[in-house]
């Protein structure tokens, strides 16, 4: 098992026939994704390494039967592209790009919701989402995610970072110890798809015995997702906060990354998980540590 | 990107929200000059993003153009809490019966847009929520919908604005959300926002945050731009267009991706250092990025050593050492640079490194982030070299 995707979903990729959309894409599909399709308007009718390029989603998923789609198209073409998608059906949306303003996000965002409740929406400005050995949509490299054993234990990731959601793939493949999925939400404001999204799937997920969680400074998703875990989650968990040195009223590279007023801090963060029960690092290799502990007593 | 006063006071004009007359000054002439054109009194306030200029003295009243002078020799050059004034708003001088208060900005958790509105303005408006939590009223709006000018009428009855103010003070709200949405800002800030003796509502201060993501459909930021509060650090990243904030530390830092850099800054401090910045080169570092960050870094006379933390995801180990060697062709470091570099082809990258006969005093690779961290730190710090 895995959350939110599997070895049946066929992705389509928006955007195939940019430089982002392409490398990525391929990569994804070289994983052993079934990236069954491209749409770049006016592109219809050629392909990008035998990948059928198409001019509109909806054609895309009549042809190709596509569950899933990856956009990786520039900021502001991206909330016209995430609508797109979800008006054709597509029931899983990765949007990797970065730079949305906020204001269309929140449109965005609050339009699925109403008219699109059957659509879930990674991202945007995320790495996507690997089930190892069986699915990887997004920028992650495959090649670092340790594939789940049969017999488990096996951990489920969920990342606001990219490179730390990296950087927790690779402390779990030092150690040896298996991934069933890592979903990286992003760094945005207003993300599709939250902590407690991710941590209701793990904890119904037979495949995954313990899960990692990495927050950042910013905004209030890290202490939602703690008061969930205390009364929802019954697997163990490790987490790690980034941006404890981080100075108040600076955007942290993540348009999503700021203190602001006092609120939003690293400390306040790692409070209020540590109080759920969840063992917090100093560190990201402290939380690894601190898996490596959890798994070895599971 | 955080507007001073002056600048929320023309943004807001723009979108017809009535401020008063004024114009900005470099110089005392110049400030003179503004205040004959806005007509007396005036006030003349000093132009820094940090509260409290008022009890520091950077807010004065002037009823001729002799105090209108006086008033700006003093304030312009003024230190308010580490920031200089180098200009002046001046504006015509106003009656207030009311101080109000309302703003529009996002909140995140419940993802809406959300107006806080309160009949006490004039106080930062955290230490009306401290302490008169009550007087604060709060709506959410569905970026979908937008409000109308009913909403607005019906917000300012229940948070029981008197009667004679209802009127004025829902039509700036529905003009201070169209500048919140249309002029795409973080936060749209009035407060005081006045009801004046003869009836009418005005914005007696600005504070506006730009989205930086949105600057592409905003040609009219320019202007704004040009007057950003950046340290000469800064400055030059900009130029070479990195994701980078100015710190106190003696530890340079360079990292890909904003988590990691966040977390090699936490790092650092963890092993008693202290960071000299945060700087983000991205994913797909080649030789040209890491030449720009290491020139940045280069820049800061209170760098003592410099942590470079890639871990390779798309960027590739090896392509990271090439724009290391290249970067030193190219860049005359003061201080040795510690690297950690893990992920995708790390071990090609630090074979490169160490055939490339860099000696060890200009730069050691080390294998973990933690032991990374404390050798910059111990150089930092003079404990090593």
């Amino acid at each position: 098992m895995s959350i939110f995707v599997d070895q049946n979903t066929k992705v389509i990729v928006q955007g195939l026939t940019g430089g982002q959309g392409k490398y990525h894409g391929l990569r994804n599909k070289a994983y052993g994704t079934q990236v069954v399709g491209g749409v770049t308007p006016g592109k219809g009718g050629t392909d990008v390494e035998g990948i059928p390029v198409f001019n509109t989603v909806a054609e895309a998923v009549a042809e190709t039967g596509a569950t899933a789609s990856f956009i990786a198209v520039p900021p502001k073409a991206a909330s016209a592209a995430i609508l797109e998608a979800a008006a054709a059906g597509i029931a899983f949306i990765v949007c990797i790009t970065e730079g949305i303003p906020a204001q269309d996000e929140a449109r965005a965002y609050n339009t699925l919701i109403r008219d699109f409740p059957a659509t879930r929406l990674l991202g945007p400005n995320c790495p996507g989402i690997i089930s190892p050995g069986k699915c990887n949509i997004g920028i992650t490299a495959g090649e670092i995610a340790a594939l789940p054993s049969a017999a488990g234990p096996n951990v489920g990731i969920v990342s606001r970072s990219g490179t730390l959601t990296y950087q927790a793939l690779y402390e779990l493949k030092q150690r040896g110890i298996g991934v069933s999925t890592c979903v990286g939400i992003g760094g945005d404001p207003v993300p599709g798809t939250n902590f407690i999204d991710c941590l209701k799937e793990f904890q119904a997920d037979p495949e995954t015995h313990a899960i990692i969680m990495i927050g950042e400074i910013g905004g209030s998703a890290e202490e939602e997702a703690a008061e969930y875990i205390k009364a929802n989650i019954t697997k163990p968990m490790s987490a790690y906060i980034a941006g404890v040195t981080a100075p108040a009223g600076k955007k942290m590279g993540h348009a999503g990354a700021i203190v602001s007023g006092g609120k939003g801090t690293a400390q306040g963060k790692m409070d209020a998980l540590a109080a759920a029960g969840v063992k917090v690092g100093l560190n990201p290799t402290e939380a690894g540590d601190l898996m490596a502990e959890i798994v070895a007593s599971l | 990107m955080d507007l001073f006063e002056y600048q929320g006071k023309q943004y807001f004009a723009r979108y017809d929200i009535p401020v008063s007359a004024g114009g900005a000054a470099d110089t005392v002439d110049e400030a003179v000059t503004q205040a004959d054109k806005a007509g007396y009194p005036v006030v003349v306030k000093a132009q820094v993003q940090v509260g409290g200029r008022g009890k520091a003295g950077g807010i004065k009243l002037a009823n001729n153009a002799d105090e209108a002078r006086e008033h700006a020799g003093n304030i312009l050059g003024m230190d308010i809490k580490g920031h200089l004034v180098k200009r002046v708003w001046v504006e015509n001088a106003s009656d207030i019966a009311e101080e109000y208060y309302a703003s529009f900005t996002l909140d995140r958790s419940a993802k809406k847009h959300m107006l806080m509105l309160s009949k006490e303005g004039g106080v930062e408006i955290e230490t009306v929520a401290e302490t008169n939590p009550d007087a604060i009223l709060i709506r959410h709006i569905d970026p979908v919908d937008g409000i109308t000018l009913e909403w607005a009428i019906q917000a300012a009855k229940d948070n029981d604005f008197p009667e004679g103010s209802v009127a004025g003070v829902a039509e700036i709200l529905v003009k201070l959300y169209r500048c919140y949405t249309e002029g795409d800002c973080d936060l749209a800030e009035i407060n005081p926002l006045i009801l004046k003796p003869t009836g009418e509502i005005h914005a007696l201060d600005a504070k506006v945050s730009l989205d930086n993501n949105a600057a592409f459909r905003h040609p009219e930021w320019d202007e704004y731009r040009a007057t950003e509060e950046l340290d000469e650090r800064e400055q030059l990243a900009r130029e070479k267009d990195l994701q980078y904030i100015g710190l106190d530390g003696s530890v340079g830092i360079i990292a890909n991706g904003a988590g990691l850099a966040m977390s090699t800054l936490d790092v650092v401090n963890q092993v008693g250092g202290t960071a000299a910045n945060f700087l983000d080169i991205g994913g797909g570092a080649n030789a040209d990025v890491m030449a720009a960050a290491l020139e940045v870094i280069n820049y800061d006379q209170n760098v003592k050593s410099i942590f470079v933390n890639i871990f390779g995801g798309i960027t590739r180990g090896e392509e990271v050492a090439k724009g290391i060697v290249e970067a030193l062709n190219r860049v005359q470091l003061k201080a040795p640079i510690v690297i950690r570099l893990d992920g995708t082809n790390a071990e090609e990258g630090r074979q490169i490194l160490a055939s490339a006969g860099i000696p060890e005093s200009v730069l050691q690779s080390k294998p973990t982030m933690l032991e990374a961290a404390r050798a910059a730190v111990a150089i930092a710090n003079g404990a090593g070299n």
